[in-house]
């Protein structure tokens, strides 16, 4: 074998390996040349039969010839797998504009009542008020008599009750018109110093577009032997502050009647009502938003606590108005009437919770 | 309660501006409603003359007026409606821009019937003096052209609107509005007494009596009457219809307008009788069933037995203390008037008022309690004026028993104030308040005595009169004092009731439900059907046929929902409830649960078609899913929980289980709706629904450490191996799994079922079920043999506990 033929073999295979376009005709190539019945293999074999000078010329040569095809072969190699993945991959685009379903929890919501009441309760919670409940169906005891109203009283009559039929002695059982009665019957099961917050369904008979059937109401009651209304004003105060989530209030307490608490006030907060929107803790308006009062001597009498010695006071406020008030809604009655729309605007998402660190709403 | 400026000025000497008056009567409690500036709305009315009135050409009643407006300028033609109109007449004329406040309109230049119209000559109704219109106004000849009308009539008054709370009987007049305001140091109150007129016509000779049953209260324990004789029931003088105006009554005759202006402006309700159409005694007592009354407001009424009439011979005559009857009525031929003053009990007022739905200004007042003590005065003032407008002679007044003002003196120690209130305020200042209110102060020291004046029955204790010192000084003056802390970092808040309630609720929403809030009464058959509609839970006074029955389950209200949502072209929905139930009407009878449905295709990931997914029926293990994820929240793995296939009353029978802990704690129950409940609540199906009683969860125990136990990691691998076996198809695959993990429970750590399969080549009720077993090595790798065991042990217990095959 001359040189030149030697030249022209590797010329040959190195021009054969850059031409290849598939990784099958280079495993043929590399058969044809490195393997055993190859002609570069075959070029090694005739080694055997030369001379030992010739040997050590030759030998070199086409071992080196050997590792060149080797490494083109393989570099080879490395770019067809190159070019291959590059056309798996633009054989693999997809559309990717396609929209996906919705995630559960970007559909699910919370109802604004609900997550009025824990704004509410995370607010007095940092007050060290705990959440006292009691039945929707009460005696006429606990809603009114313990309560002060006295039988017949006009006051009872405001009150737009809802009955049950009475019992087979006589009385009748009805729907509670306030949470009030929960303040009774944690008066008498709990002792002072107490400090509650009571959320829950009314009921009154009367229905209109600020008016349902059945509402929403927290009452708070704070009792031991020191609390006053300086007290109250300021626990109310920063309960509106937080809960409307303004850095100032104007608040203006005015004296009114309640038939539980003496003194009895009702309490309006500044507010701004131009433009068609509410904005609470703006402007030169008033808007009435809740009663309050010293708890009076005789509701404490009736729930077993001397009023010479215990003294604290009570408030009530409509939830379902609070979160009006906050949160827009014009009409109260489709609070109640599960309108997927509805519930999808106005509602909550699952994982919104209010708390006093991560702030009551987003 | 309605007054003006200029008539509380009359009782208040004060400099105060309308502005703070208006100001200080919210603060004390009087609040402001409404605040009318009469002077301000009518200030573009002027006194014009009609020139000439001739009728309209085109039309039978209209005419076309020129007026002259007094400024000087061409006759203004205008179109008139009103029959009165005339030539020469002078009246009250609004040029085109003006705002008629009486007809809510801005006056604009018009064409009627081909009549160029710019203007208008006004009624009483117009400008809201009163309801007339019937014509327009007319005014004497000489009244002055071109003045505005306001300044001729000298109209520069206020008109002030308060609300009463029910308590304060005594601020439903001006002369009380005047003495609350006096107490703030606003102004003085003119308080001169009422002077007795002297009888100079000899007694009273109409017979007056009280009827009623001595064993109760009676419902008038008090009347007192007074002939008046030869009277002329005149009009009221300008003054008077003045007052009554003001404030939006209609002046109508002497009498009846002396009898209203006392009624505001002391607050003394009086009725006055034409005393020659009484026939015999005239008496107070219940009225009696079947019997009636023509009253004053032209309206026929029942009387039964709680009304409290005034009667005489002829039966009753008058609703006491609310509203006089048309029999006795006094008119402009009446010469001889019985005036009554009486004292109703405020209790049976309030119960008549009700139930006959008169709202008079008596009722308004008698209701909320009348001073005892101004019966006196009320007579001696109406019989006053009307000695004064109508003339007569007044007779001596007769009294038939008696209400006495009761006399409560309260011990008051002056520390109260500042106990109740944070206020501090001296004996001084706390003694001219009261006394300015009436009270009589007595004693020094730490402890007085308070006597309460007898328009004051609200005034009982302590705090009573700590809100009327409050209130005087304004609680803007209590000073703001923070709520001392309990202790350092507040304890948990919420019972574990009340968590779960949240929890159930932000768990269920994750799952892409949204959250109901409905209405706790339901219809009689919707309760019926959902397992209530005990008469002990139905309202007596329902507003509303659907709201009849407190709801036995959370469900029918959410189906409910779920129609009026499909109506509304919303065919696909999940939406859950968390809240109360009524079992029966006792406290114990209420629960709390959480309930949920999913209807059309609302699937947890999605609803409707989608390019990823087929649109699939909704089926049980959808909702089973959602109860699953609450009880997990819960703390309750419902795996753990027994779950029984006996269908929920409003479920599918093949299609619904129960889950419970034990026979008689069972949490709730999942299934699809029963097609016949559907098809009540117009529901096309699937839906699926799962209701929970979360009060029957377990209470969480209260565990000494919160540490957990230690984690035992094993190194070794787990394998899986895989069974399927042939049942019958009524067979619960439930009990394969539990058969499978019984068959050795310290090696299997999960049963699985991947594949449940019927038809093909199975028999027709039977069923193959396809079950992947994790085995856990625990301390050395497994042995083929030890595997083997195992598994033989799996194929037995599933075969002997559930009949089953292993499939070749």
């Amino acid at each position: 074998m001359s040189d030149i033929n030697l030249e022209q073999l590797s010329d040959q295979i190195l021009s054969d390996i850059k031409a290849i376009k598939d990784k099958n005709a280079l495993e043929q190539l590399r058969v044809g040349t490195l393997g055993k019945k190859g002609s570069v293999s075959a070029l090694l074999s005739t080694l055997g039969k030369m001379s030992p000078d010739e040997r050590k010329i030759m030998g070199p040569k086409i071992n080196a010839l050997k590792q060149q095809v080797a490494k083109e072969i393989e570099t080879r190699q490395t770019e067809l797998k190159a070019i291959e993945l590059e056309l798996r991959l633009k054989s693999e685009k997809i559309d990717i504009s396609l929209p996906l379903q919705p995630a559960p929890t970007s559909t699910g919501r919370i109802h604004p009542v609900s997550q009025v009441i824990d704004e509410i309760s995370a607010i007095f919670s940092d007050m060290g008020f705990s959440i006292a409940e009691g039945p929707d169906i009460e005696t006429d005891e606990l809603n009114f008599t313990a309560l002060n109203f006295p039988p017949d009283h006009p006051a009872r009559e405001m009150h737009d009750t809802f009955f049950f039929e009475p019992d087979e002695n006589g009385e009748r059982k009805l729907l509670r018109t306030h949470t009030s009665p929960v303040q009774i019957r944690t008066m008498k099961s709990q002792e002072p110093p107490i400090r509650v917050i009571m959320p829950g369904r009314t009921y009154r008979c009367d229905s209109d577009q600020t008016h349902t059937p059945m509402f929403h109401q927290v009452e708070g009651l704070v009792i031991d032997k020191s609390t006053h209304i300086g007290h109250l004003r300021w626990v109310l105060e920063e309960f509106l502050k937080s809960f409307f989530e303004v850095d100032n209030i104007k608040t203006r307490f005015r004296p009114s009647f309640f038939p539980f608490t003496e003194p009895s006030m009702e309490v309006d907060v500044q507010c701004d009502r131009s433009g068609g929107e509410m904005k609470i803790g703006q402007g030169t308006d008033w808007l009435e938003i809740l009663g309050c009062g010293m708890v009076h001597p005789n509701v404490l009498r009736n729930a077993g606590l001397d009023p010479d010695v215990y003294q604290g006071f009570a408030f009530g406020m409509g939830i379902d108005r609070l979160a009006m008030l906050k949160y827009g809604m014009a009409d109260l009655r489709a609070f109640f009437d599960a309108d997927v729309r509805w519930m999808e605007h106005y509602g909550f998402r699952p994982l919104d919770m209010p708390t006093l660190f991560g702030g009551l709403s987003s | 309660m309605k007054f003006t400026i200029n008539w509380l000025k009359t009782h208040l000497s004060t400099d105060a501006s309308n502005a703070e008056i208006i100001d200080t009567l919210t603060m004390i409690g009087l609040e402001v409603e409404e605040v009318i500036d009469q002077a301000k709305i009518l200030e573009n009315f002027t006194i014009a003359k009609v020139i000439e009135a001739k009728k309209h050409p085109n039309a039978d009643k209209l005419q076309v007026l020129l007026v002259d407006d007094g400024k000087g300028g061409e006759p203004i033609k205008v179109v008139c409606g009103a029959p009165n109109a005339k030539t020469g007449m002078m009246g009250v004329f609004a040029s085109t821009g003006t705002y008629i406040p009486g007809a809510d309109f801005t006056l604009k230049k018009g064409n009627i019937r081909g009549e160029e119209s710019n203007g208008m000559m006004c009624s009483e109704k117009e400008l809201l003096l009163s309801d007339d219109h019937d014509g327009i106004i007319e005014l004497p000849a000489d009244t002055p052209l071109g003045v505005k009308y306001v300044d001729y009539m000298k109209i520069d008054d206020v008109m002030i609107d308060v609300a009463i709370t029910p308590n304060r009987g005594d601020c439903a007049s001006v002369f009380g509005i005047a003495r609350d305001l006096s107490a703030t140091g606003l102004g003085n109150l003119k308080d001169e007494p009422i002077k007795a007129i002297p009888a100079s016509a000899g007694e009273t000779t109409t017979s007056i009596e009280l009827r009623f049953d001595d064993e109760k209260e009676p419902a008038c324990p008090l009347f007192a009457g007074r002939l008046i004789k030869n009277i002329q029931n005149v009009s009221s003088p300008n003054w008077l219809q003045q007052r009554l105006r003001d404030i939006g009554l209609r002046p109508i005759n002497a009498l009846v307008d002396i009898t209203n202006f006392i009624t505001y402006d002391r607050g003394r309700p009086l009725h006055v009788f034409d005393a020659d159409k009484i026939s015999g005694t005239l008496h107070a007592r219940m009225g009696k069933q079947g019997e009636k009354l023509e009253a004053l407001d032209n309206k026929s009424y029942e009387i039964d037995e709680i009304m409290c009439v005034i009667a005489d011979d002829s039966g009753a005559i008058g609703l006491g203390g609310i509203m006089g009857g048309t029999s006795t009525s006094s008119d402009e031929n009446t010469t001889n008037v019985l005036l009554e003053c009486a004292w109703f009990d405020p209790i049976n007022i309030a119960k008549t008022g009700r139930k006959t739905g008169i709202n008079s200004d008596a009722r308004y007042r008698f209701e909320r309690y009348v001073d005892p003590s101004s019966t006196r005065d009320g007579i001696e003032l109406a019989t006053k004026l009307i000695l004064e407008i109508c003339g007569g002679e007044a007779c001596e007044i007769k009294i038939a028993g008696e209400k006495l003002p009761s006399e409560k003196i309260i011990s008051f120690p002056l520390a109260e104030i500042e106990r109740l209130t944070g206020l501090k305020i001296s004996y001084a200042e706390i003694k001219v308040i009261l006394t300015r209110l009436g009270f009589w102060l007595s004693g020094s020291g730490e402890i007085v005595k308070i006597a309460v004046p007898t328009w004051r029955p609200d005034i009982e204790q302590k705090a009573d009169i700590v809100e009327e010192v409050m209130r005087m000084v304004g609680v803007d003056k209590i000073p703001v004092e923070p709520l001392p802390s309990l202790d350092g970092v507040a304890k948990k808040m919420l019972t574990s009731s009340q968590n779960n309630r949240r929890l159930a609720r932000r768990a269920l929403a994750t799952r892409g439900l949204k959250e109901a809030i409905t209405y706790s009464f339901i219809s009689q058959e919707s309760a019926k059907l959902f397992g209530g509609g005990d008469k002990s839970l139905r309202l007596a006074n329902a507003i509303a046929n659907d709201m009849s029955d407190m709801r036995p389950s959370l469900l029918p209200s959410l189906l409910r929902a779920a129609s009026r949502n499909i109506n509304r072209g919303f065919a696909d929905g999940a939406i859950f409830e968390v809240g109360q139930i009524f079992l029966d009407d006792s406290e114990m009878g209420q629960k709390n649960y959480a309930s949920a449905i999913r209807y059309g295709s609302a699937k947890i990931n999605g609803a409707g078609r989608h390019w990823q997914s087929k649109v699939e029926k909704l089926d049980v293990y959808d909702i089973k899913a959602d109860l699953a994820a609450m009880f997990d929240v819960l703390g309750q793995d419902i795996e753990k929980a027994q779950i029984i296939a006996e269908p929920a009353i409003w479920a599918h029978p093949g299609r619904s289980a129960r889950v419970q802990l034990g026979p008689k704690n069972i949490l709730g129950h999942f299934g699809e709706i029963h097609p016949s409940i559907l098809a009540k609540f117009d529901l096309e199906g699937p839906i699926v629904a799962f209701e929970a009683n979360l009060d029957a969860l377990p209470k969480p125990r209260k565990k000494a450490t919160k540490s957990k136990p230690p984690i035992v990691l094993s190194d070794l691998m787990a394998l899986k191996r895989d069974f399927a076996f042939v049942l019958d198809k009524d067979i619960e695959g439930a009990n394969i799994i539990k058969a499978a993990k019984n068959a050795n429970k310290a090696m299997i750590s999960q049963v699985n079922i991947f594949d449940v399969f019927e038809g093909g080549s199975l028999d027709k009720d039977k069923k193959s079920i396809a079950i992947e077993v994790i085995i856990q090595p625990k301390d050395k790798t497994l042995t083929d043999e030890e595997i083997e065991i195992i598994s033989a042990a799996i194929i037995k217990a599933v075969e002997k506990a559930t009949g089953a095959i292993l499939r070749s």
